[in-house]
């Protein structure tokens, strides 16, 4: 199974910043303005998730895991067990264009692979 | 039939004019055109939001068909080996270059697919590898996925080896 450490990899939110902006000298009484600037949505991260397939055999998933996302034999032969276990498996987490990226790469090796916004 | 690894290349040799035949059939069984079941297994859904798929159509997917053609193509390229002399029953030899060992993957996966796709064949089926004897196109196609399969294994041990 996955260990949190697996799933947050690459996750980069963005973090809401406050600004304190100082008066005019025109100002007898210098008043203090805070204004808090939030980013209206933040960068919610996305799930690289592969799904069972029973045509891919289990060795070429795990080299295809091994190459597209740069994991030890271990953790790849850990990741296509689950898949043939339990149907899906969370390889990847982090923002949605890297996500776009890995779930190009699985694709273009012919595995069953979707990205899905992390509730 | 035998395989292994000579220098630079994997070699298939005594190689049968059946199995010849089933290796030649691979860019052919690859092509999922007009069938789409077979066509929509290799070019799947990316999400269930719609905007993303809008995009990937737009975007990603004329990018994987270049790269599975590109795949096909080169297989068909080192199945030249096998052409000429139709008439002969003698066994063949078929070297594989090291260098193409992705693109058979590629292709010999596709064509997999598209044929799985084509018959429906189910998770039994599929796991059923003693089946026998080959009794219509649907068992011949089942023997193919097999047999492909076979050959991917192969390949795989062989990169894995380095």
């Amino acid at each position: 199974m996955l260990g949190e450490a697996d799933r947050t990899e690459g996750i980069s939110p963005v973090i809401g910043m406050e600004v304190e902006r100082g008066s005019t000298s025109t100002v007898e009484s210098p008043t203090h303005e805070t204004e808090t600037h939030e980013k209206d949505e933040l960068d919610i991260p996305w799930q690289v998730i592969v799904h069972n397939d029973p045509v891919n055999l289990m060795t070429y998933v795990t080299m295809v895991f091994q190459r597209v996302f740069g994991y030890p034999r271990e953790k790849a032969e850990r990741h296509m067990l689950e898949v043939h276990q339990n149907g899906r498996s969370i390889l990847w987490c982090g923002v949605r264009e890297r996500a776009e990226f890995y779930v190009q790469q699985l694709h273009g090796h012919l595995l069953l692979a979707t990205l899905e916004r992390v509730v | 039939m035998e395989i292994r690894r000579k220098g630079e290349a994997l070699e298939i040799s005594d190689l049968d004019p059946f199995l010849a035949e089933l290796l030649r059939q691979i860019p052919g069984s690859a092509n999922a055109e007009g069938q789409s079941e077979a066509e929509a297994r290799l070019f799947t859904k990316p999400s269930a939001e719609n905007e993303i798929c809008a995009e990937w159509k737009s975007y990603v997917e004329p990018e994987l068909r270049r790269l599975f053609h590109s795949a096909t193509e080169t297989v068909a390229e080192d199945l030249a080996q096998l052409n000429g002399n139709e008439k002969s029953f003698r066994n063949r030899t078929l070297a594989i270059p090291f260098e193409h060992a992705d693109a058979w993957l590629n292709a010999l996966n596709q064509a997999r697919l598209v044929i799985v796709a084509k018959y429906k064949f189910s998770d039994e089926e599929l796991n059923d590898h003693d089946r026998s004897p080959i009794g219509s196109r649907r068992d011949l196609g089942l023997f193919q996925v097999n047999f492909y399969g076979f050959i991917q294994e192969f390949i795989l041990r062989e990169m894995q080896n380095g």
